[in-house]
This record gives C-alpha cells, sequence and structure tokens, in this order.
C-alpha cells in the first residue's frame, strides 16, 4: 500500500544505512590493488609495445604479445586474470578483474591474448576432459601456445549456425574439409579451436562440434586478407583432408553450439572497449586543447567533451549493470547494448581525432615506423579511423545484437 | 562498489508507484493540469502524509534525514507518472536551499510548515537579462538601517505563483556578472511592491515573472552571508537538476515501456509493428537511451556531496545526456505511435512536452557542455 509512510520506511532504514548505502566507489583494498597494478605495468611494460598500443594499433607482432604476457605471467599468473588459481592464474575476484583491464588500458598494455586466455581457457576449464586441460592449459598460461578462433565461415557470417566446414569421423580422427574466414591472428597462431559441421539432418544449430586443431596440421593453408587500409589482422583458414584426432574434440559430439554459446558468453565487458576508448579519449583531448579558436577549436572540444560525457554515462551503465542485483553473472543480453553503444563511441572518438588532426590526418604513414619514439594514435588517425570500423561489425554485428536485444530485452 | 536499492528504498519506490496508478491516472491529469495551479490541493496533503514532504530535511524540523538516492527514487517516479506538482520548487530547490544555507531560526521558522504541507516555497534566481549565468543579477538590495530595499525583476520562478515565501536572489554590491556581491533573502508573498505575471508552461507546469519594487525585507531575512550567497545557490540549483534529471530518466522509461506495448499491439499489414525489424533497431536505441539516461541521473545524485569541481562535473555531463537521450526518446516515442501519438489524450506527446522543458531547465546542453570543461 502506498499508505505506508515515507517516514517508517526511512527510520528503519537508517538502522543499517551502512550496508544498504549506494555506492559509486570502489573499496580501500580494490584502491590499493589499483595502484599495484598501474605501477607494474608502468614499470614492467616495454616502451616500445606501449608505443604501439597507444597508436592504436590491433596488429602486434606475435612476438610482441608474447613478450608481454611472459611478463604478466611471471607477476603470478596475471596473464590469465580471469583464471583461478588451481590453473595457475591470481585467483582475482570479478572487481579485481575488472580494475586490471582498465588498468592494462589506461596504460596502453596490449589487450590479453583474448583465444586463449579469455576464451578457449575458461571453456576447457568447464568442458574440456582432464587430459585436455592437463595438456592445453598450462602452455596458455606460460604464453607458449598462440590460440586463434574459427567461427566465421564464408556463408556463415551473422548467421554463424549456418556454418559447413565439415568434420567427418574416420576411425580415431575427424577429417575436416572446408573454409573458415575472417580469422584473427591465424597467422601469429599455432592451434585455433572452432566449430565443425558433424551432422546436418534437425536444426541447424545441431551437429556442430567443438574441435581444437593444430594448424601445422598437413592440409591448412592460409590465405591473408587485408584490410582496406592495410592491416593484416584477419585471413581465411582453409582445411583439405585435415585429420584431427578425437581426443581434441571438447564435450560431446553434435553438442559444439552450447560450449560456443558459453565461451561467446564469457565476454562480458570487453568487445565494449570502454577501458580502451577512455585511453584513446585522453589522447584526443590533448590534440584539440591545442587548437586554436579560428581552427575550430571550441567545436572540437565540445564534440570532444561531449563524447567524453556519452562514454562517462556508458561507462556507469557498465559498472551499474555489472554491479546491481545478483552481479556480473546477472549480465545478459544487456552485454549487448554495451557492445553497440562501446563500438560506437570508439569509432566517434577515432573520427574525431582524424578530422581535428585536419590535412595531416589524410597521410598514410608507413607501419614499420621506428617504434620507441613517442608517437601516438595521432601519427596513424586516418588508419585508425578506417580500420576501426570493423568493431561495429565484429563480435556480432551491431545489427545482429540490436535484433538479440529487441527479443532477449524487449520481448518482440 | 554497490548499486542496489535497499529493500526500504525499492518500498518508497513501490509506494509512489502505486499511488501515481490509484490517484493520478492521465485523465485526471489532464483535468488538473487545465486550469486553477495545475495540481491538487489534496494530493499535496496526501504527500504530506505519506511522508514525502519531509524527505530531504533535517529531523529537528520534522524532516526524514533521507539522502539524495530518495530523492531520485521519487523524482523517477513523478517523472514516470508527469505529475505536475511543486515538489521540485517547494523541497527539492528552494527547501533545500533554506536548509543548507538558512540560519536555524529560519529553518524551524519556516521547514516545519513545509514539511507538513502547510507552506510552500519557490525560487526567484532567473532575470530576464541573465540568460544562464548564475552572476546575471541586477536585481538590487540596498540596505537602510534594519531593512533591505529590494528592486528589480526576475523571470520565470517555478510555481512562484501559490508560493507563501519567495528564495529571491539580489545583489548587495559589486556589478551584473560579478560572482561576488550576490545575496538570498527570504520574501513572504503577498508582499508590497511584488508584482507578478503568471505563465503556463508546455508541461502543465506553472512559472511567474516577478517584478520587486521596493520591496521591504527585514535584516533577518538575509540567508547566509551578506554577499557570498552565490555557492549556496549554485549547489541548490545542482540538487534540482539531479532531480529533473532522475524525473527526465523516468520519463523517459515510461516513454520506452508505453511505446513498446503499442508496438506490440498495434497492427498492419497482417503484423504487429513489433515484428519489423526497422521498428525494432529503433526501440533499441530508446532502450539503451534510457540505461544511459538513468546512469547519468545516478551519476549527478551520487556527486551531490561531492567537492564542487566533482559536483559540477557530474552534475553537468548528467543534464548534457539528459538533453542528447531524452530529445531522442521522446519524439521517438510520438513518431513510433503514428497519428495516435500526436493525440492529447495520450501521455506520449506530454512526456515529449515534459522532457523539452526539463532540457530547458537549469542551464540547456550548450550550457552544461561548457560548464562541464570549466566545472
Amino acid at each position: 500500500m502506498y499508505s505506508v509512510p515515507a517516514a517508517s520506511l526511512l527510520r528503519f532504514a537508517r538502522r543499517d544505512i551502512g550496508l544498504a548505502a549506494m555506492n559509486k566507489s570502489w573499496s580501500p583494498e580494490i584502491e590499493a590493488f589499483r595502484r599495484e597494478v598501474r605501477d607494474f605495468i608502468r614499470t614492467h611494460l616495454p616502451d616500445d609495445i606501449r608505443c604501439q598500443v597507444a597508436e592504436e594499433r590491433m596488429d602486434l607482432p606475435r612476438e610482441d604479445l608474447i613478450r608481454w604476457h611472459k611478463i604478466l605471467h611471471e607477476q603470478g599468473g596475471w596473464g590469465c586474470p580471469g583464471w583461478p588459481v588451481e590453473h595457475g592464474g591470481p585467483g582475482w575476484n570479478f572487481e579485481q578483474q575488472y580494475v586490471f583491464e582498465r588498468e592494462l588500458a589506461l596504460n596502453d598494455a596490449p589487450r590479453l591474448m583474448i583465444y586463449g586466455v579469455g576464451m578457449l581457457g575458461p571453456t576447457l576449464m568447464e568442458f574440456g576432459s582432464d587430459e585436455q586441460k592437463r595438456r592445453f592449459l598450462p602452455p596458455i598460461l606460460r604464453g607458449d601456445v598462440y590460440w586463434c578462433q574459427g567461427f566465421s565461415e564464408p556463408n556463415a557470417g551473422s548467421d554463424l549456425a549456418a556454418l559447413k566446414c565439415r568434420a567427418d569421423r574416420d576411425g580415431d580422427d575427424y577429417i575436416v574439409n572446408g573454409s573458415k574466414i575472417w580469422t584473427s591472428d591465424a597467422h601469429h597462431a599455432d592451434w585455433i579451436f572452432g566449430l565443425y559441421r558433424t551432422a546436418s539432418d534437425g536444426k541447424k544449430q545441431h551437429g556442430i562440434t567443438f574441435l581444437l586443431i593444430d594448424l601445422d596440421s598437413p592440409g591448412i593453408t592460409l590465405r591473408p586478407l587485408l584490410m582496406f587500409e592495410g592491416t593484416h589482422e584477419v585471413n581465411q583458414v582453409f582445411f583439405d583432408n585435415v585429420r584431427v584426432p578425437v581426443t581434441h574434440r571438447v564435450g560431446e559430439e553434435h553438442r559444439g553450439w552450447t560450449y560456443a554459446k558459453y565461451l561467446l558468453g564469457l565476454e562480458r565487458f570487453g568487445t565494449a572497449e570502454i577501458s580502451r576508448s577512455m585511453a584513446s579519449l585522453g589522447r584526443l583531448k590533448t590534440l584539440v586543447a591545442e587548437i586554436a579558436a579560428d581552427a575550430g577549436g571550441a567545436y572540437y572540444r565540445d564534440a570532444a567533451a561531449n563524447v567524453e560525457i556519452e562514454l562517462r554515462a556508458l561507462e556507469l551503465t557498465e559498472r551499474r549493470l555489472l554491479f546491481g542485483p545478483g552481479g556480473p553473472d546477472a549480465m545478459g543480453p544487456e552485454a549487448s547494448m554495451l557492445k553497440v553503444r562501446g563500438t560506437e563511441l570508439q569509432q566517434c572518438i577515432l573520427e574525431l581525432t582524424m578530422e581535428a588532426m585536419g590535412p595531416a590526418g589524410q597521410i598514410d604513414r608507413p607501419r614499420d615506423a621506428q617504434p620507441g619514439s613517442n608517437r601516438t594514435q595521432l601519427e596513424q588517425a586516418g588508419r585508425n579511423y578506417f580500420n576501426y570500423r570493423k568493431t561495429s561489425i565484429y563480435s556480432g554485428s551491431n545489427e545482429i545484437q540490436k535484433n538479440i536485444i529487441a527479443k532477449a530485452v524487449l520481448g518482440l | 562498489m554497490n548499486f542496489q536499492f535497499s529493500d526500504e528504498q525499492t518500498l518508497i519506490r513501490d509506494s509512489i508507484s502505486r499511488f501515481l496508478a490509484d490517484e493520478y491516472a492521465f485523465d485526471r491529469r489532464l483535468t488538473l493540469t487545465a486550469d486553477g495551479l495545475g495540481y491538487s490541493d489534496v494530493h499535496w496533503q496526501q504527500f504530506a502524509e505519506l511522508g514525502w514532504l519531509a524527505l530531504p530535511f533535517a529531523e529537528q524540523y520534522g524532516g526524514l534525514d533521507a539522502t539524495p538516492v530518495e530523492t531520485m527514487i521519487i523524482m523517477e517516479q513523478f517523472g514516470r507518472g508527469l505529475m505536475v506538482s511543486p515538489y521540485l520548487s517547494t523541497i527539492v530547490f528552494a527547501g533545500q536551499l533554506l536548509a543548507n544555507a538558512g540560519s536555524e531560526e529560519q529553518c524551524e521558522t519556516i521547514l516545519p510548515d513545509v514539511i507538513t504541507g502547510d507552506r510552500l516555497l519557490a525560487c526567484a534566481y532567473a532575470e530576464p537579462q541573465s540568460r544562464r549565468a548564475l552572476s546575471g543579477v541586477s536585481t538590487r538590495a540596498e540596505r537602510d538601517g534594519d531593512i533591505f530595499v529590494i528592486n528589480g525583476d526576475k523571470s520565470l520562478a517555478i510555481y512562484a505563483e501559490c508560493a507563501h515565501t519567495l528564495i529571491v536572489s539580489a545583489r548587495t554590491s559589486g556589478v551584473d556578472h560579478d560572482a561576488h556581491g550576490v545575496s538570498l533573502f527570504l520574501v513572504d508573498t503577498p508582499t508590497a511592491g511584488i508584482s507578478m505575471t503568471h505563465h503556463r508552461t508546455h508541461d502543465g507546469s506553472r512559472a511567474s515573472d516577478i517584478t520587486l519594487h521596493n520591496v521591504t525585507v527585514s535584516a533577518d531575512k538575509l540567508i547566509g552571508e551578506l554577499d557570498n550567497g552565490l555557492p549556496a545557490l549554485d549547489f541548490a540549483i545542482d540538487v534540482a537538476t539531479a532531480a529533473v534529471c532522475a524525473e527526465a530518466s523516468g520519463a523517459m522509461w515510461a516513454v520506452y515501456e508505453q511505446t513498446l506495448a503499442y508496438l506490440k499491439t498495434r497492427e498492419q499489414f497482417g503484423q504487429t509493428l513489433g515484428s519489423l525489424q526497422a521498428l525494432q533497431h529503433r526501440l533499441v536505441d530508446v532502450y539503451t537511451s534510457c540505461e544511459l539516461a538513468q546512469s547519468a541521473a545516478l551519476d549527478a545524485t551520487l556527486h551531490l556531496g561531492a567537492d564542487p569541481a566533482a559536483r559540477r562535473r557530474a552534475v553537468s555531463a548528467a543534464k548534457v545526456t539528459i538533453a542528447n537521450h531524452g530529445k531522442t526518446v521522446g519524439q521517438e516515442g510520438v513518431q513510433l505511435h503514428g497519428g495516435v501519438g500526436m493525440t492529447m489524450e495520450l501521455p506520449i506527446g506530454h512526456y515529449l512536452k515534459r522532457l523539452t522543458a526539463i532540457n530547458a531547465a537549469f542551464g540547456d546542453a550548450n550550457y552544461h557542455l561548457r560548464r562541464y570543461q570549466n566545472p
């Protein structure tokens, strides 16, 4: 009844206000953890790697990613921040993982080696056999084996379950034929995990099997796919009678879709890249602060402030969803909203950066200019603007994300 | 880090929500806003009985010592229900300005009556020439022994029409746009020398232009320090701004829910509108805007106790977010309803009117975008 006066409610509330009060701040323990992580990154991140990240590059050389991973690993499994202690990870709680990711981004450290660390590792912990855990997890932890992901196919993009790359059973092996496309980092990787068609009767989500494949296997060829601004990040991977031992199947045959959904659901805040955008925005603000008033300075400063405000609202939305009722596990299809809005803002920041550079933003600088100088993304503003058009397409295009929200949140 | 409402906060929210459903159905609102003061005295008395008028005030005056989060909760619900009342002007704005800056004696005299619903307050701070600058005060208060004599014009003071006491900003030293030299006074109405022109605003509310001609108040009506009224006024405006951000957030969620319900039921070409992807995606954008606006309102609310620069940045950021997204949501609500969205008897257009009024209140997006950069 509304006739319960607020007075009686509040007198009750004040008794335990310390417990019930909303609080936007981190605990002193988390703040101390943040300082520890920040200090470590600032003192241990090699400058040549930092410069590449500050340029907004996503196509770091394999050796650099592994070098940084090993530095983190030496610190107590920090290369795998979400892993429990029993598998060699730091055993951090979710708040610690969240803060760690933020500090990596704000201090221009590379993104984690996500396919092994963030995706396959936890999936094996959940569904892998003991033998698979024993064999595959330690090399991921140490950074000795580089993984990539084989999901999309030429005719299975947004409609992933329409995939056709076949795995036919032959004794103790599967024989794989077909191709995977948009495979990020396949040219760096040692192994590929992915989804293969083992049956084509019934629902298309049925008959998909999750396999782990050594990229050195006979019958595998790679075709690099250059993005239109010139970077090599993705590939097409061809499988021609590739033999894969049945022991490299994760879980049950035909049930790979379930494991893939679990794997994709692990990504709660990564694809929104809010932390990365905060770092990019910092660089944009430095740039626009110096633009003279008669060169459009006020316009660019207002535009940068506006996107900063929008990012602030999104960042708080992310925290509200992660640290609200139910905690991070309650985050469901709302993650799609963060991805859509996060990539919109990320693209907006890089577009503004290029525009604010003026004509200099149009220079296509050589990719392999010496790292170690104080180059930032400003040197590559045009390339970054073009390159990051991918973010609203990958990991489920923003249109697919909106379909998901419409169905799962709006009930349409 | 904790973004959960306590059980008690949830109970308050639910009780306001039920009140609005039972006592403030949309046709009742249409009748009430059509004439008179635009709201019901009976409702105001119910607000008092339910303790809502007591929420933000100290216990010694009969208040409940509630936090800004409770004000956010009530304003969100008022936004959802399109409530028109002097709650913002009396309780949130002028009431808390007095509570924060007034003397114990002034609070003792006024606040208990406010809490019982017997006294209404309003704040008269904007002036025709001031635009949005708080220091744009050319109304003057000249000291004459134990009294001040006030002369000047104030514009669009929300619900001054029914206020028993006004808080008036006036210059006691310096010139227009000096930050120093502005003082705040309690002025009871009616008082000799005050004349008002009342306006109905598009959102069904009321606002008045006020002329003060040789209005005399005794020196004990000065609120706080002489010449140093702006910091308290600035704070009170931020409190009120955070409150209208929360109200906007509630209004936006209502637009989203009503539009969603409409798309699920309205059929054309043999299918519901909600089955059309073009419309689904637009409503997903509306939903996203609602989440962002809710975050912005919370951001502002949780920063009201921060240091002034952090508080101003958070409140201005929130006001910009509300402006960016509130306008879109309001317009999309009307558009997605089609012709029926243009009609008087449907709430949807009235949400657009209230969201538009909120964007214009306490500094528009342009003002707050600049203040955000120089807090």
